[in-house]
């Protein structure tokens, strides 16, 4: 048995009080959810943290999702499995559930939350690149109140993020726009394994031609990474394969991928390319059928 | 197929005795067993693969509040336990002294009230290491200037651990000299995997000062061999020492040898006067328990333009780790590696294996097939195919031409195996009939027609199990022969005692169906009783698919003993001679009286009972056996694998696997069945995603399964199974062994049918593990054509 160090456990009983907490305990403190990533960590003693913070008992008042004022606003411990279940979700962006469905398994699913999956900040994770590629907006609140980051400035490194010590995040916002369409790509060794390399296309049709496109990528970098010159070169063009081939291409010479187990750093460079030209093909289909 | 309604009253299928216990949770593992008073273990770990111990600070460690002991190689070298022989002739460190020579070598041991103190204190321990020049590649083992890694053995200059050969290399060169075609392989390697069973070892030892004796519950997959290493190493006397192996969470192979955790938890109970348990976690069963294969195989084979194979080489090195701690007999150093010739019907076949020192974990015993068959079907199921590829002929066609034929067993190899029977041609061609192969080759011509990648990979595997004839065959010096009694109660119902032990293999029911089929009782009506060395006869183990034809035929045999009995008693009862007596399914009877008889459960209660037994004939229904194997069986099969090809992410799906078995007799089909089903999973999860991993500082990379891939229900496709059955002529059921054989015969026929789908890209082999990174750079690359 992988046994972690000693800690201190508390149940936090609201939003105000789980903040109140990490701001009493200091930064030896962690929230936990679904404990996925941080109890698999605390096991082989990677981290050590001396307080746990449960935030389990928040069901009802952060896990949720809503359709309302032009967003869907997910709560931060809505588990990966409702996100999955989600008929709004699934509606407005195929690629999340195409994503999920590549998330883990079924036991992970059930506890893993979107609020530690961001959190975690894995460059390997696929809800960041997901909710990039749609232009999301995450919602963290301190003590002293609430502000909103964009995805991409949510991320300021491996698993590091803009959430303040005594911070959390309560909240992502997806806007709904029309005329879209989304999908998901993503090469593993197994299933329930992370990304090889993934990438997450979603585009909003302008009449005939693309008004608006959202690419990020996951695994390929130290981060999960927007590639916004990839973005570009299809912005005012009709979908063809030649525009997605070159968006691919823009997309991949953006990519900083390690050469790992997973593979060496060249063929991860082509799966970006590979997989970003696919989802945009499905996704392109999907705008045009919207 | 699974139908079940009629309940077998010997052979067939029957749902496993062993199921309901497992299916509601309720087995009973060595993780299980709770003592009063008992203490628990942790081991620490060399983070560092190859490095001199300067200090050991455990001061801190032992002011815990809850430590009651930390033991080091120091407090073991006093009692001289520091060091322990291996199942290979060699010695390994129990606890370090000297030096730490792999990357999760026991340090130290240290002992509390509960597991969660005792790994707060490991990390109490200070330790001071000088790091030395690691050695991780075997090829460099033997450069001049490699560091040393065993100089704790006198004399010791360089990291050679032997030279081996089989065959004959004059016999070999010659036809080499005059074949029509000769191709030379690239180097292929059989990569390090681990079988990862999913109980991790652990142990609990109970010593009791008072009447001097230990009892052992343990992961042991070999209870009877570990009693007598125990005492020859601890000095502990045998009839002392009771090893117990309850319920085993599978093994493959890695629960055979004997690990340090056990001896420390023995000292550690010694020490205390407490039980003490102690369970490994999945890293440190993945990073310091025994690996398997770890070969680097050349192969050479010479054949006529026509197609006939004539001759075979294979040069080996094989990398062994810091440790020798194979369980090979004495004999073989490189196992059974000499039936590398397979299938095939040659004039001349020559093997060379050198085995290295080098700074990982030891090994090399585990993973469904410990004596280097899997690597010899491996190659030689390669080369037939870059053969093939060679000559422009079709595998399958090829491998037909060169088979052994019916008529020729018993088939003496060019290495010296004796192949007791077998109908090659007949098995692969119901593989053939299965796969509907020739609808597939068309199929395929279509898909590539289509730029479609479908690839069809055949294998054909000859194993050889149950070792063996203790004249040729010994673990540790111990014969390979194994024991078994039984004893029928008055009311009819038995026992029998085996000296084999289950890890999953449903031993209680087919050992039960034997005595069932040759006594004629119910095999509910029989207990089977394993893995307590008090309880059960003396023999070497589980491993090696050496149950069935090993324990599985001293069953038989004393069985029969019982029959024979019976006859006696049943003629005493009967008040006829022993001769007008006559057999049928569970009753003795009077020749041209049939009404007239006694079953064996009457004759079981006229032996207990007040009948004046025959002259010489003892009272009861009991008796013994010991079966020393005149050879060993040689089961085979026919595997065809279909993958498709995702060129462009270089996944790879196994869209159909055919295997067509021949273990001889069946004894549970339904068993032999699940066998195969688990070996097929792991020969896949073995060519296409495990590698146990190092970086060039001897780091261990797959210390978990996100990293170690066992493969899932998504990755494997729906078995197509198939069988013939060739007995075995010289077992007295005609069995052969069957656990290892779909380990053995699969991963050859998955890279066949990648490197096949990969044909159109100029691609002749591709190394396991073969994954999409691996696909995707051989179609880049396009791998050179072996160089003649
Ligand atoms: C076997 C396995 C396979 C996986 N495969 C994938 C995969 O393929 N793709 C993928 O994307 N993910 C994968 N995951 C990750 C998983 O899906 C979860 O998303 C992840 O474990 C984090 O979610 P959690 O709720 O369990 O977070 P936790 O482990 O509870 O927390 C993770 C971190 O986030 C912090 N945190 C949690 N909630 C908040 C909050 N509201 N505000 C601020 N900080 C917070 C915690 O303090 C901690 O530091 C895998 C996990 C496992 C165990």
């Amino acid at each position: 048995m992988q046994v972690p160090a000693p800690f201190d456990y508390a149940r936090a009983s609201s939003v105000d009080e789980a903040i109140a907490l990490l701001e009493r305990l200091g930064p030896e403190a962690r929230l936990v959810a679904g404990g996925h990533s941080l109890l698999p960590m605390m096991k082989l003693r990677l981290a050590t943290p001396e307080h746990l913070i449960d935030i389990n008992p928040l069901e009802s008042e952060l896990n949720y999702i809503r359709e309302e004022g032009g967003l869907v606003r997910i709560g931060a411990l809505t588990r990966h499995r409702d996100v999955l279940a989600s008929e709004v979700l699934a509606r407005h962006y195929p690629i999340v559930r195409e994503a999920e469905e590549l998330i883990a398994d079924p036991p992970v699913r059930n506890r893993g939350t979107v609020g530690g999956a961001l959190c975690q900040a894995d460059p390997s994770e696929d809800l960041s690149a997901v909710f990039a590629a749609l232009g999301a907006v995450t919602v963290i609140r301190g003590s002293g109140g609430e502000r909103v980051v964009t995805m991409e400035d949510f991320h300021e490194g491996p698993y590091e993020t803009a959430v303040g010590d005594a911070e959390m995040l309560v909240e992502v916002r997806v806007p709904i726009r029309e005329h879209g369409g989304s999908a998901y790509e993503k090469v593993k060794r197994r299933t329930g394994d992370w990304a090889t390399a993934a990438s997450g296309v979603a585009l909003w049709l302008d009449g005939a031609n693309v008004g608006a496109a959202g690419i990020a990528l996951s695994a390929v970098n130290p981060t999960g990474i927007r590639s916004t010159r990839a973005e570009q070169a299809l912005i005012g063009r009709p979908p063809s394969e030649e525009a997605f081939a070159e968006a691919a291409a823009l997309a991949a010479e953006d990519c900083n991928p390690a050469t790992d187990q997973r593979g060496p750093a060249d063929y991860k460079r082509h799966l970006a390319q590979e997989l970003t030209h696919r989802a945009l093909r499905r996704a392109a289909e999907r705008a045009l059928a919207s | 197929m699974a139908g079940t309604t009629e309940r077998p009253t010997g052979f067939g299928r029957l749902k496993r005795k062993e199921d309901p216990r497992f299916i509601r949770g309720q087995g009973h593992y060595v993780d299980d067993v709770t003592l009063p008073g008992m203490l628990h273990g942790a081991v620490l770990r060399s983070p560092l693969a190859h490095a001199r111990i300067t200090s050991i600070d455990t001061s801190a460690a032992q002011q815990h509040p809850k430590v009651r002991a930390v033991i080091t190689g120091k407090d073991l070298e006093a009692q001289g336990l520091a060091w322990m022989p291996t199942l290979s002739a060699d010695t390994q460190a129990v606890l370090a002294t000297d030096k730490v020579r792999f990357q999760g070598q026991e340090v130290a041991f240290v002992i509390a009230d509960d597991e969660y103190a005792a790994r707060d204190a490991l990390e109490l321990i200070d330790v001071d290491y000088e790091p030395l020049p690691v050695v991780v590649d075997p090829r460099t083992a033997l450069d001049a200037g490699a560091p040393v890694i065993r100089d704790d053995k006198d004399g010791k200059s360089d990291n050679h651990i032997f030279d081996w050969e089989a065959g004959s290399e004059e016999e070999c060169d010659r036809v080499f000299e005059d074949a029509d075609v000769t191709l030379v392989t690239q180097e292929i390697p059989f990569q390090r995997v681990h079988p990862a069973p999913l109980e991790t070892c652990g142990a609990v030892a109970d010593y009791d000062a008072v009447t001097g004796k230990l009892r052992l519950w343990c992961t042991t997959q070999a209870p009877h061999a570990h009693r007598t290493l125990y005492a020859l190493v601890a000095g502990l006397p045998e009839h002392k020492i009771q090893v117990i192996a309850p319920d085993i969470g599978g093994g493959f192979g890695n629960k055979v040898p004997i690990y340090p955790g056990y001896v420390c938890a023995i000292v550690g109970s010694i020490v205390t006067g407490k039980p003490v348990k102690w369970m490994e976690d999945r890293t440190e069963n993945l990073t310091s328990t025994g690996f398997a294969r770890d070969y680097l195989m050349r192969g050479r084979i010479a054949a006529d333009r026509d197609g006939k194979i004539r001759a075979l080489r294979v040069d080996v090195l094989a990398d062994h780790g810091a440790f020798n701690a194979t369980a090979q007999p004495s004999k073989y150093p490189a196992g059974f590696f000499h039936i590398f010739t397979g299938s095939y019907d040659l004039e001349a076949a020559y093997c060379t294996v050198k085995g290295v020192y080098t700074n990982k974990a030891p090994g090399g015993v585990a993973y469904r097939c410990s004596f280097r068959v899997t690597e010899a079907a491996y190659l030689v199921e390669r080369m037939v195919d870059l053969l093939a590829d060679e000559l422009e002929i079709d595998p399958v066609e090829l491998r037909m031409k060169n088979f052994i034929k019916k008529e020729q067993f018993p088939y003496t190899t060019r290495t010296g195996w004796v192949y007791d029977s077998g109908d090659y041609a007949a098995t692969m061609n119901e593989a053939l009939r299965i796969a509907g192969y020739d609808e597939l080759r068309k199929e395929q011509a279509e898909k590539r027609a289509r730029g479609e990648y479908m690839g069809i990979g055949c294998s054909f595997f000859t194993e050889t199990v149950g070792a063996g004839p203790k004249k040729d065959m010994d673990i540790a010096g111990l014969g390979m022969a194994d024991g078994a009694e039984l004893r029928v109660h008055p009311t009819g119902k038995a026992v029998l005692r085996i000296s084999v032990k289950t890890q999953g293999q449903g031993h209680e029911t087919t050992f039960a169906q034997i005595v069932a089929e040759e006594l004629g009782i119910p095999p509910e009506d029989v207990e089977v009783v394993h893995g307590d060395t008090d309880q059960t006869p003396f023999g070497l183990g589980t491993y090696g698919s050496r149950s069935t034809p090993v324990s599985g035929a001293a069953t038989a045999m004393v069985s029969r003993k019982i029959r024979d009995k019976a006859r006696l008693i049943a003629s005493a009862a009967l008040e006829v001679s022993p001769d007008d007596l006559e057999w049928e399914r569970g009753r003795w009877f009077v020749k041209g009286d049939p009404e007239k008889g006694q079953t064996i459960q009457e004759a079981a209660f006229a032996a207990h009972g007040t009948l004046t037994l025959p002259e010489g004939v003892e009272g009861h229904l009991d008796a013994e056996a010991v079966y020393d194997p005149p050879n060993l069986t040689y089961p085979c099969g026919a595997y065809i694998c279909v993958v498709d090809v995702d060129p462009g992410t270089g996944e790879v799906k196994i869209r159909r696997f055919i295997a067509v078995d021949d273990c001889g007799v069946r004894i549970n089909p339904m068993i032999v069945e699940g066998q195969v089903h688990g070996g097929l999973a792991e020969g896949v999860g073995i060519a296409l995603m495990q590698h146990i991993a190092f970086d060039d500082q001897g780091n261990c990379l797959s210390g978990s399964f996100m990293d170690y891939l066992v493969p899932s229900s998504m990755e494997v496709p729906d078995w197509e199974l198939g069988e013939t059955v060739t007995p075995s002529p010289h077992h007295p059921i005609g069995a052969k062994g069957v656990g290892e054989s779909s380990n053995v015969g699969s991963p050859p026929a998955v890279v066949n049918a990648v490197v096949d789908a990969l044909e159109p890209f100029g691609v002749r082999h591709v190394d396991m593990p073969v994954t999409p990174a691996r696909v995707w750079e051989a179609i880049q690359h396009g791998t050179t054509r072996p160089p003649q």
